[in-house]
């Protein structure tokens, strides 16, 4: 190894690759001063994000999201079911968020990623919040019968904004999801039954098209990491793991603050660094919402 | 604007406070915090030898578990869990224990409204009484959003599930210092009026969320002469015992 150079580091003397995992701070912050990060992005801009629709052909809806390497596989089930006293003529949404041991090496089998329930419980909480589905849409009969859908996501690949990916996913799976046509049928003991479609029934349908659920304000979410004064952009696992401030905002197409969720971290945000967030949550929202339009109008084309 | 709250308090009136240390006695640090009739017991064990398996041994690391009243620990609790390891891993001073772990246990004894920032004050409290080094305390908020736009602090459960949107707010403690005051400003702003910790529920314009951060800072004010009181007048009988 040589030695320190007229800056006390070792930078001109190892090579890239062992300086990047010996010093990662001060390889970021080399980085961060040129206003760029190590994969030559400028600090405000996403990595590279697609959506694909009907990635699984048994579900009623579902999505791939990736953005840069961070793959998402969302899923929608739909089951009829009885809908609560409190609530009747409301149908119901149960979300769910899986990282299985393929994502990354730190989840191991046997036991859910620390990440999992929190990341799973945002995700409910964001999606229910923000009115993107109105539950009346899902209600069949009031009081007797109503559709529960159940989103399954899971993480194929964790490098970094999960939050972001898992909920780009889970909206696109919505705008993929069709719901079936239910069967009336008498049961065993003479009450009326609705049930999904099944292929070998010479019941009549109740309604023959399958019908498409109705979003208003889709909610799009941007993370972003804090360190010192800079505000780096949708961070990747090395980066998350490096600085440990992340903010993440999420706006609707209104431009309403769904969230802004900042948990502790170091480096504290004052209101300037808040207003550039929510800015670069902005800029994110419409390039999101263009991504999105464009794999919908390409299913409609097939 | 006059604002009628069931329990007859002002929009920026908070409930009453109270806290008491050194509750537990085989805990290394414990500390009670009751806001109204939200009640949360915290109980720090530690420096202990060792960390956990994915964590930086170069550091100190902290552990933290949640404990409801009723129930089984689910998605909730975890979330929490999560919340409060950020938010006091971002007080404390990691690097003077390297290669230990600190837990904090959290009971909630009872849940009235403002159930997390209520843990959050009773886990800093409870670390300060187990001598944990901190950089500053964290003084936590709850603002809640209703419809036609005011802003009430510290709601009760009820007023909470009412409400349009609610926002936990936690900020370092504010400071009383010798320097003149223009020397501790970072970026024009106090140090003060920096967050630590947000977490927001539900659907506000980004206006109402500076407005509710406004609030916060105001009654974090108010908050940490609380502490400042309570805290002074602890060592001082600690002090006259010794």
């Amino acid at each position: 190894m040589g030695l320190p150079n007229a800056n006390g580091d070792l930078s001109t003397e190892v090579e890239v690759d062992a300086f990047r995992r010996l010093f990662p701070l001060h390889f970021y912050e080399k980085h961060l001063l040129e206003s760029i990060s190590p994969d030559a992005r400028p600090l405000g801009r996403a990595r590279e994000t697609t959506i694909a629709l009907g990635a699984v052909a048994s579900a009623n809806g579902s999505a791939l999201a990736k953005i840069g390497s961070t793959t998402m596989l969302a899923a929608i089930k739909m089951k009829v079911m009885t809908p609560s006293l409190e609530t009747p003529d409301e149908g119901c949404i149960v979300i769910d968020f899986h990282m299985p041991p393929i994502c990354s090496p730190i989840v191991r089998p046997g036991g859910p990623a620390e990440a999992a329930p929190v990341v799973a419980k945002q995700l409910s909480d964001t999606i229910l919040s923000s009115g993107m589905i109105n539950l009346k849409e899902l209600s069949l009969v009031s009081g007797k019968a109503a559709w529960m859908a159940y989103l399954d996501i899971y993480c194929l690949d964790a490098d970094g904004a999960l939050f972001d990916t898992a909920l780009l996913s889970a909206v696109a799976a919505f705008s993929h999801l069709e719901i079936p046509v239910p069967v009336v049928s008498l049961n065993d003991d003479g009450k009326i039954v609705l049930s999904e479609e099944q292929g070998l029934s010479d019941r009549e349908p109740v309604n023959k098209e399958k019908r498409k659920i109705n979003l208003s304000s889709i909610p799009f979410s941007l993370t972003c990491v804090l360190h010192k004064n800079y505000i780096l952009a949708d961070p990747t696992a090395e980066e998350e793991s490096i600085m440990d401030t992340i903010v993440t905002v999420v706006l609707d197409s209104s431009s309403q603050l769904v969230s802004l969720h900042k948990p502790g971290g170091t480096v504290l945000a004052y209101t300037s660094a808040i207003q550039d967030c929510i800015a670069l949550t902005r800029q994110r929202v419409k390039e999101l919402q263009k991504i999105l339009e464009e794999a919908i109008s390409g299913m409609e084309v097939d | 604007m006059e604002v009628d709250r069931e329990d007859g308090r002002s929009q920026n009136q908070l409930r009453p406070l109270a806290c008491s240390r050194n509750i537990l006695h085989r805990a290394h640090g414990s500390a009670s915090w009751s806001q109204g009739d939200t009640k949360v017991l915290a109980a720090v064990y530690g420096p202990k030898a060792g960390t956990k398996k994915n964590e930086n041994p170069e550091k100190a690391c902290i552990e933290v578990i949640w404990k409801p009243k009723t129930g089984q620990i689910g998605k909730p609790e975890k979330e929490y869990e999560m919340i409060l390891k950020r938010t006091l891993e971002s007080i404390c001073i990691l690097t003077v224990n390297p290669n230990t772990t600190t837990s904090i246990i959290v009971q909630v004894v009872n849940d009235d409204g403002a159930l997390l920032p209520s843990a959050i004050n009773a886990a800093c409290m409870a670390l300060v009484d187990a001598g944990i080094p901190m950089k500053h305390l964290a003084v936590a908020i709850c603002c809640c959003l209703a419809k036609s736009g005011y802003v009430i602090l510290d709601p009760t459960k009820l007023e909470e599930q009412k409400m349009k949107a609610f926002a936990y707010l936690v900020f370092p403690n504010s400071v009383r210092s010798v320097l003149p005051e223009g020397s501790l400003r970072v970026e024009g702003e106090p140090i003060e009026n920096g967050i630590i910790t947000s977490v927001t529920h539900g659907i506000m314009s980004v206006a109402d969320y500076f407005y509710c951060l406004e609030r916060g800072r105001a009654a974090s004010v108010k908050l940490s002469d609380f502490l400042r009181r309570n805290l002074q007048q602890q060592s001082t009988d600690s002090s006259k015992a010794g």
